[in-house]
């Protein structure tokens, strides 16, 4: 059992096998009971970092349903278990407190953002989506047939992934929209 | 770290792709020379056996300048450029340099500002047979005369061989002992004679000792035994002649015998974690998946039109009608029939450009109603934010999809131009919906990197609230809209009505599976089963791909690009860790790292070599990059097409005649080889030319975008904006974050201390910066590590360096350096030139409110331009047009 003098570090570097305090002798119960967030994560997921392009391997650690860690995936061959600055902050990306996770919506010429519904919200895309579709329609352009709309255009980030790049080119061809560009083109 | 040398240029790679630099670093502790050629000393810099500071916009000098020295002393690698480039094709007699034309080539008319490009093409075999058997020779005649038209070269067509070079149409004359005066080799000799190490000197502001020293380390460093490697990023793209700077460094590469070899090559870093799949299956006007082009109104009015310019053509653009057929597949399924053109029509034409900046000139004068932005901040991130501003005042609606309340998001709020009173909140009609979007690790789906790997990533977690995907957001309002036109009989809406549109959804959000749809980019056989790669697609309609070059990711009904077999247990090229396109290849045309009998061209560099005992092609652990089976003695028979038309010592195989090409017939708009123009505003006069910037350059003329005059003393420093290691682009996924934002707080400028004292600038304390566009405020770093570039004429050059990551919201907040920047664009692929144009730059904070204006107004005013004020809600048209 422990006495109050073994809890004192520098008695405990004295009579210990750590006389330079580097070791044993510093830690504390505190320390002793810190475990890393790694080790009691309920699964690691493997990813991979949302910044460049270098596409480096990470692997996400969750508890409770949260992200609490995101490290460099020692397996890839790629990054070597490494991240940078903006990789080893990617969990306080995907964990950021001033992430807006309800809708907003600003009304014409308002002076406020208001709250919406998101089901509301997708239905009133959809209605402006078809509205600026067909009074934008151009069967012909100078007499050539173009079968479009000039009324919807569209700028896409370049940390969008293949299948969902692959979605909105094939939703916006059906629909006849051709102004859409990526930071790709920047 | 393969290679003997790396040259990094227009690139800050330690700084902006730190981890991939890991391998640079390696290199260099195993002895290769790294060359860091840039205006700015940096961490790169610090690290590179060599720093060559030049002047921003003068890398053409640079590089010419070594493409002659390569030529002139012979140090050429002779055999590959025998074999395995266009050296020996003669070009037709009607070709004009612009050496007999003082910069420019023959074919160019004044008023449309373009070139015809009749003249630059090779001179064909006039033999009935010249070994090339078009599918429609008449139609592909036609395709050819069209593709000269103004509106389809505005579009930007030649961007369609993204993968590889653009259709020819015969067999090239060539002369193999290079002597033939009107031979590539001869022309080349000739157009860059002018680019000598006195020029480099006077041009780019590098001393000849240091230019010789490069020359001589790269072709030490080149040839049988060795490779030299190039790395650049947007510091060689965003200018006007962005595509002409990496031509250059292409015909280097080229003549040094570098293309397809381990340790080669010309590394393009990409700046966002899938922007180069952003490019395969893009978000782009021009393009289709797989770099198909986007059908126009000229010159596709059928399938037939479409594939006529390529179908039967040499190499594997031949087989264009089935991976274009295959794409049609995907996409309409049941109802696009061999009877219907397999629903070709559906597809919507383009008449020209159509890009994003030419878009938002359309916004800002009222053109365009509705705007999505899916994960992008352009009035911080493009260039020219006001522009980007008084567009987005002047639509109906906006859509952003972001993580973060984004500055394009609240411009209505926060936009600098509320405080001068050109926008009022209260008068600005544009609908904002703000839709949250997932994180990357809130969702399945692949980004793809910068060596073409895809890469899956599983999700963590659910997304919280309202947030989700992207997917899911593009399905479901895909959904809706099909759910209002389920009874439309208005054949306008077939092509949504006929979408295959039925992906397997999951969970309570109803998410759809992104394995599902990346295995229809992968594709289909008749028997339902995933496709293995692009060689089994078909032009029947058997088949089905939603992006050609990806098919295989899901080859044997396994997500290839999920596979994560540990790097240590592999050999180095580790193929087993993600999926490469195409066909898993890791370095692109790696057939050149052989001899044309199939033999490494050296044991060192041994990379895939002819295994005759077995038959076919062996390789050290990558996927060979050529057929299988097809013998290095293969000759193509008479009338062979698409890649049976290539010989077995073309490795180039995406190219019509399967050679690197050191001169460009097709393709590329503004010149078939790479010629020294001045940026768009420049302090300096083109020394080499009397053509003083790229005449095919794109203006946009609006009183948003007014442009400096070259050589004037109102704007009279040349600026350069860049990146930080502890930010991202427009900052939303950094300046909202505490630990970045902490680790660079604040906007700065890095000036020299010879401009400080120039014009009484302090460490530390503000300056403004003045363009024609605009007015920011900036602290003041002034170090030695950016300094003036004298050249030879003594003109001594200033240069400033702005990283342009702020705006008005976040953590951290500042000015935003693109505002700054004019919209002044390459013709080839409609960049603009962000790296260098011209600014003042004077101590003290900017003014406030209309007095900002008022500056910016004086300023145009001393400089001779025409008035930029803009009225009230920021309405304007485009003049001249």
């Amino acid at each position: 059992m422990k006495t109050w003098l073994d809890a004192w570090p520098v008695f405990r570097q004295l009579t210990g096998p750590d006389p330079l305090g580097r070791g044993a002798a510093a830690r504390s119960r505190a320390t002793e009971n810190v475990v890393a967030r790694t080790a009691t994560a309920d699964r690691v997921v493997q990813s991979v970092c949302p910044y460049c392009s270098v596409g480096c391997a990470q692997r996400v650690y969750v508890k409770d349903e949260q992200v609490v860690q995101i490290e460099g995936d020692p397996d890839s061959p790629v990054n070597r278990g490494r991240l940078c600055p903006k990789g080893s902050a990617s969990k306080s990306l995907v964990t950021s407190p001033t992430r807006v996770t309800k809708v907003r919506y600003r009304r014409p010429y308002g002076t406020e953002w208001e709250d919406l519904d998101l089901d509301t919200a997708m239905e009133m895309i959809a209605d402006r989506v078809l509205d600026a579709r067909r009074r934008y329609w151009q069967d012909e352009c100078d007499g050539k047939r173009v079968n479009r709309t000039m009324g919807i255009a569209s700028l896409g980030g370049a940390a969008l992934d293949n299948e969902e790049n692959y979605l909105m080119k094939k939703l916006y061809s059906a629909m006849g929209a051709i102004q859409i560009e990526n930071q790709a083109r920047i | 770290m393969n290679s003997d040398c790396i040259v990094i240029e227009g690139s800050n790679m330690a700084e902006c792709h730190p981890v991939a630099f890991q391998w640079v670093t390696e290199a260099k502790a195993r002895g290769a020379k790294v060359i860091h050629v840039d205006p700015r000393f940096t961490r790169t810099s610090a690290i590179a056996d060599l720093h060559v500071p030049l002047r921003a916009g003068s890398d053409i000098v640079f590089l010419g300048a070594l493409v002659n020295h390569v030529l002139s002393n012979d140090l050429y690698f002779h055999d590959y450029v025998a074999a395995y480039t266009n050296a020996s094709s003669l070009i037709r007699e009607e070709y004009q340099d612009s050496e007999d034309l003082d910069g420019l080539f023959s074919g160019w008319d004044p008023d449309s500002k373009q070139y015809d490009q009749a003249s630059w093409q090779y001179e064909y075999e006039d033999t009935p047979d010249a070994g090339v058997s078009e599918d429609d020779p008449a139609g592909a005649a036609e395709q050819e005369r069209l593709s000269q038209e103004e509106s389809v070269k505005d579009a930007d067509q030649a961007h369609a061989s993204g993968s590889g070079g653009p259709p020819l149409h015969g067999r090239a004359k060539r002369d193999e002992t290079l002597q033939h005066p009107r031979c590539v080799f001869q022309v080349l000799k000739r157009h860059f004679a002018r680019y000598t190490p006195e020029k480099v000197a006077e041009v780019c502001g590098v001393e000849p000792e240091a230019f010789l020293k490069v020359a001589e380390w790269i072709t030490a460093n080149s040839g049988r035994e060795r490779t030299t490697a190039f790395v650049y990023s947007v510091g060689w793209t965003q200018h006007t002649v962005g595509a002409q700077y990496i031509r250059t460094a292409s015909i280097l590469q080229a003549l040094l015998g570098n293309m397809g070899r381990p340790g080669g090559g010309i590394l393009a870093l990409r700046g966002h974690a899938s922007i180069q799949g952003s490019t395969d299956i893009p978000t782009l006007y021009n393009l289709l998946p797989g770099y198909l082009p986007m059908p126009h109104a000229t010159q596709h009015q059928s399938l037939d039109d479409y594939v006529a310019d390529a179908a039967g053509t040499g190499g594997f653009w031949g087989n264009k009608r089935a991976y274009a057929v295959s794409l049609l597949k995907a996409w309409w399924g049941d109802a696009a029939t061999p009877e219907n053109d397999f629903c070709f029509d559906y597809v919507p034409k383009i008449t020209g450009d159509h890009s994003s900046y030419r878009t938002v000139a359309d916004m800002v004068e009222g053109k365009v109603a509705g705007y999505f932005l899916a994960g992008e901040n352009p009035t911080v991130g493009h260039a020219n934010g006001r522009m980007q501003r008084f567009g987005l005042a002047n639509l109906e609606w906006l859509v952003v999809r972001d993580l973060q309340m984004i500055e394009s998001a609240s411009f209505w709020q926060t936009a600098p131009e509320i405080e001068t009173g050109e926008l009022v909140t209260e008068q600005i009609p544009t609908e904002v919906f703000f839709v949250p979007a997932a994180s990357h690790v809130e969702k399945d789906g692949t980004f793809t990197q910068t060596q073409r790997m895809l890469q899956w990533r599983f999700k963590a977690i659910e997304p919280p609230g309202d947030c989700r995907s992207d997917l899911w957001f593009y399905y479901h309002l895909g959904r809706i809209l099909r759910e209002r036109l389920e009874d439309s009989t208005d054949p306008r809406d077939r092509p949504l009505l006929d979408l295959t549109w039925d992906y397997p959804l999951h969970g309570e959000t109803q998410d759809p599976s992104a394995d599902a749809v990346l295995r229809e980019i992968n594709g289909v056989g008749p028997d339902g089963r995933a496709l293995s790669g692009y060689l089994d697609l078909k032009d029947d309609g058997s088949t089905t791909s939603g992006c050609w070059i990806y098919s295989g990711v899901y080859a044997d009904e396994v997500n290839q690009a999920a596979r994560k077999r540990p790097g240590r247990e592999q050999g180095q090229v580790a193929s087993e860790w993600g999926w490469s396109w195409p066909y898993n290849r890791r370095v692109l045309y790696n057939r050149a790292s052989a001899d044309p009998d199939g033999k490494p061209w050296s044991e060192r560099k041994k990379y895939v070599w002819w295994d005759a005992e077995a038959g076919r092609w062996a390789s050290t652990g990558d996927a060979v990059d050529f057929e299988a089976t097809k013998p290095p003695d293969y000759v193509p028979p008479p009338g062979a097409k698409a890649q049976a038309a290539l010989s077995g010592q073309d490795p180039f195989v995406m190219q019509s005649d399967g050679k690197a090409w050191l001169f460009a017939p097709k393709g590329v708009v503004d010149g078939p080889l790479p010629t020294h123009y001045e940026p768009s505003e420049s302090p300096v006069e083109n020394a080499l030319y009397a053509v003083q910037g790229n005449p095919s350059t794109e203006h946009i003329q609006a009183p948003y975008n007014r442009e400096a005059p070259s050589m004037g003393d109102v704007f009279p420093y040349s600026v350069t904006t860049y990146r930080l290691t502890e930010h991202h682009t427009a900052g939303a996924m950094s300046r909202t974050l505490p630990y970045l934002s902490e680790l660079q707080p604040e906007f700065f400028v890095e000036v020299s201390p010879e401009l400080a004292a120039e014009r009484g600038l302090e460490n530390g304390g503000w300056a403004t910066l003045v363009s024609p566009r605009a007015a920011i405020e900036a602290r003041v770093l002034v170090t030695e590590r950016i300094r003036p570039i004298r050249t030879r004429g003594g003109q001594v050059v200033h240069q400033i360096g702005a990283p342009y990551h702020w705006g008005e919201t976040g953590i951290s907040t500042g000015d935003s350096a693109n505002d700054l920047l004019p919209v002044v664009m390459d013709p080839n692929t409609h960049i603009q030139e962000s790296k260098a144009s011209t600014v003042d730059i004077r101590p003290g904070r900017r003014p406030r409110g209309p007095e900002l204006t008022e500056l910016l107004e004086q300023y145009r005013h001393r400089a001779g331009i025409a008035s930029g004020r803009m009225p009230v809600g920021g309405r304007v048209a485009v003049e001249g047009t």
